[in-house]
């Protein structure tokens, strides 16, 4: 019989490769490190949505939302002021986090597909907001903010692989706790879980609010790591689209599959740079692939070739 | 007995939009008794079920449990004071095992309750063992035989010892000794001071359970009491029976393909997953018969038509005319005039009455539409008038009536009625009657009804096949019916 791996394992093995991954910066250039950077970022993100997705059963069609609010309001609040950066990450979190209650109070009240179609046009708002209000925001050129955290690339990777290691630890015990029982309890059948006495519309709520504490302060991090935020990278629905992808194809309901896949679309797209445009064409296309035969992504299909052994 | 009544339900009324669902119902059960909360198809009992756990909200009434009022409390705080339901239809977790979704029923509804413990776990294991599940506890749901399922699904809801267990049709898809089992199961929980309120469809699956039975039709009580007085009762008889039964068949000898009938099914099997559907299932209609098949909700009635429409997979054979329809899809099965008008009716609820029926006309030219048309209006007068309102703002009756006309509209060969008179009031049900009546009389039409509703499958049939739990169990004239097996339907 197939067994599955218990928290531990998956914890040892984790913190394994992390620990091989930290040791990168001795070995590889700059310009891996820069984008495994970015990757671990992303990985944030894929991994916040897929606590909504893998196990609320909410597909939030708008993770940039999310990442977007906490993205701009940390760098707005940095060009403006310049208060200490821990302060611009935490208001940026914090703004998330409102924006998430905001956005998630209403919808989730709704059924069937109406929950993604908000989250999806809330993408849109916030993309023409930050154009119409070009002002604060730098519009479509962009907002470039004062401060970095860092300019050294050794010192940015190891935050964001830092940030990567602690948030994907916590989202994993999270979503293996008695609250992850619950969670996917509601996202198959929250009549019966209702009925079992639990308070759906709290622990979605939770999940949610979760989800965006993440994304929120990936994105203000982020903002910091390029020293610009612009719709492009933060809040546009391709982003969006990619988030999501990553989180598939690296596996749902496991947390940490995310960011499998976030490094591999990552690695992808930048590997494939030479055929210029055919790029995005050939690693959506792997996407499709991994979707359309392995709908469980990679991590499923390593569980799949271990049971199968 | 002196026992203090647990649930005590009285002025229950609930209404969807102008539909009165249930209207004014009252009972109690105490601890340690089991009801059976009775009706046929659409008679509102799962409605009063729902309303009773707070998964519907009650228009008005009084819910008590154990005393405390909790009508149009949310169901998680209904559950949380002591209500434990057994859902006939769940989706466990599929990634866990069968222990965690029962501890799962055992965690508290909190957010700060980050850690898994061993007394949880330990009491979900003592759960399992009460009702017989230990030797699974660390199997997967889907590797588990239905029966099984179901036992979990009872686990969970008498994880946290509520004070009321609800059970939603509890034998429904379980073989006679797997019923035997879990009628055992349930007796030992009533035995132990639950209060179980048992729904289903006929006095006849809760009698060797029930200590007592509250019958409802059409969203109203009929009558309650001891199962013999129940099964006594005039209405019930009514309802579930009919009246002097009014047979006009003809003798199967009567049709000219006796021995290659328009339709024949030999052995037919569907699984459903594990549950099996329909169980050697062979049946035959000749052409130009109306042939009735019998059977409560659940028996596998729908699963045939399905079968024979082509709309799910299934061993056996299937002929039309002597030439097999298996490996035919369904649109081929429909165009060649075997046409089905579906339980859940199906219409395009935003085009209007005349769309409707052009769109079943779609294959025919103008002028045979239109003279269709025309016969299909003196067929049901009422759908004339209705022409242009769209067919979403008709009434239940009406729209059963132009599910029934847009059948008809593509000409059939076939009609294979699915539960017409589904959740329908008596007085509608004589006009679809009448149009059924007129049907068989005027025209050469084939028809193949399935209904739970005896009174209303019976007059028109020329033959009669009941169907219970997947398996046909009596195939006759309708004139025999009541004294060979209609104290089964009662």
């Amino acid at each position: 019989m197939k067994k599955r791996l218990s928290t531990l394992q998956v914890l040892a093995i984790s913190a394994l490769v992390v620990a091989v991954t930290a040791i990168l910066p001795f070995f590889v250039s700059g310009y891996i490190l820069g984008l495994l950077t970015v990757a671990f970022y992303f990985g944030v993100f894929a991994m916040a949505w897929d606590l909504l997705f893998g196990f609320a059963g909410e597909v939030n069609f708008g993770p940039t939302f999310l990442i977007g609010v906490g993205a701009y309001t940390a760098g707005i609040l940095d060009n403006l002021y310049q208060p200490p950066i821990i302060v611009c990450l935490a208001a940026g979190t914090l703004a998330a986090i409102v924006g998430g209650l905001v956005l998630a109070l209403p919808a989730l009240r709704l059924r069937g597909p109406y929950f993604g179609l908000i989250t999806l046009v809330a993408v849109l708002i916030l993309s023409n907001f930050v154009v119409v209000a070009a002002e604060l925001t730098g519009g479509e050129i962009g907002l470039t903010v004062p401060d970095v955290i860092t300019v050294n690339a050794d010192t940015n990777y190891w935050l964001a692989l830092g940030f990567m290691a602690v948030s994907g630890g916590i989202l994993y015990f999270l979503s293996r706790s008695p609250i992850g029982l619950i969670l996917q309890a509601s996202g198959q059948d929250p009549v019966q879980t209702n009925a079992l006495g639990f308070n759906v519309s709290k622990h979605k709520l939770a999940a949610f609010i979760v989800s965006a504490f993440f994304s929120g302060l990936a994105g203000a991090l982020m903002v910091f790591y390029f020293g610009v935020a612009s719709v492009g990278t933060f809040v546009d629905l391709t982003v969006a689209v990619q988030i999501i992808v990553a989180a598939v194809i690296g596996g749902r309901r496991t947390i940490i599959g995310g960011v499998l896949g976030a490094v591999f679309l990552i690695g992808a797209n930048e590997a494939l740079r030479p055929v210029g445009d055919l790029s995005t064409f050939v690693v959506s296309a792997i996407a499709l692939v991994v979707v359309l035969l392995f709908p469980s992504g990679f991590l499923g299909l390593l569980s799949r070739l271990r049971g199968a052994e | 007995m002196n026992a203090p009544a647990m649930l005590e339900v009285s002025g229950l009324t609930k209404r969807f939009g102008g539909l009165v669902a249930v209207k004014d119902i009252g009972f109690t059960v105490n601890s340690g008794e089991i009801l059976g909360l009775i009706g046929p198809n659409g008679s509102g009992k799962s409605t009063a079920m729902k309303a009773i756990v707070g998964i519907e909200k009650p228009n008005a009434g009084s819910v008590r449990i154990d005393g405390v009022e909790v009508a149009g409390w949310p169901s998680h705080r209904i559950a949380r004071l002591g209500v434990g339901m057994v859902f006939q239809h769940s989706r466990p977790l599929h990634r866990q095992t069968v222990l965690e979704n029962i501890t799962l029923a055992l965690l508290p509804d909190s957010l700060l309750h980050l850690f898994h413990d061993r007394t949880t776990e330990e009491r979900a294991r003592r759960i399992a063992e009460r009702v017989g599940l230990t030797p699974v506890l660390e199997r997967l749901p889907a590797t588990l035989p239905f029966a099984d399922l179901r036992r979990m699904e009872v686990a969970k809801a008498i994880a946290r010892d509520p004070k009321v267990v609800l059970v939603d049709e509890p034998f429904a898809g379980l073989t006679s000794k797997e019923t035997e089992t879990f009628a055992g199961l349930i007796r030992e929980l009533r035995d132990s001071g639950h209060a179980i309120l048992l729904v289903d469809h006929n006095v006849k699956s809760v009698a060797a359970l029930a200590d007592r039975v509250f019958a409802m039709y059409v969203g109203e009580r009929i009558a309650e009491g001891t199962v013999e007085e129940v099964m006594r009762d005039e209405t019930v008889r009514r309802v579930y029976l009919g009246g002097k039964l009014e047979t006009a068949a003809r003798k199967e000898a009567a049709f000219a393909d006796r021995d290659t009938p328009f339709l024949r099914v030999e052995k037919l099997n569907v699984f459903y997953g594990k549950a099996q559907a329909l169980e050697d299932v062979s049946l035959h209609v000749h052409k130009g018969e109306f042939v009735s098949v019998v059977g409560l909700n659940g028996a596998g009635k729908t699963t045939l038509f399905n079968a024979i429409s082509g709309m799910v997979p299934y061993s056996g054979e299937i002929y039309r005319e002597g030439r097999p329809l298996a490996g035919q899809s369904a649109a081929a099965i429909a165009r060649g005039g075997i046409v089905q008008s579906p339980e859940g009716r199906d219409l395009f609820t935003d085009m209007s009455v005349r769309e409707n029926l052009d769109m079943g006309g779609q294959h025919l030219d103008a002028a045979t539409a239109k003279e269709r048309i025309e016969w299909l209006f003196s067929l049901f007068p009422i759908l004339k008038t209705r022409q242009k309102q769209s067919a979403g703002t008709l009434s239940g009756g009406e729209q059963q009536m132009l599910t029934i006309a847009r059948s008809l509209m593509m000409n059939p060969d076939m009609l294979i009625l699915d539960e017409p008179t589904l959740g329908l009031a008596p007085v509608i049900l004589e006009q679809i009657s009448k149009a059924l009546e007129k049907l068989r009389q005027t025209t050469p039409i084939t028809v193949l009804l399935g209904e739970q509703n005896v009174t209303f499958a019976l007059p028109h049939a020329d033959r009669v096949y009941v169907l219970e739990h997947s398996r046909i169990v009596w195939e006759g004239e309708p004139g025999r019916f009541a004294a060979e097996i209609g104290a089964d339907y009662l």
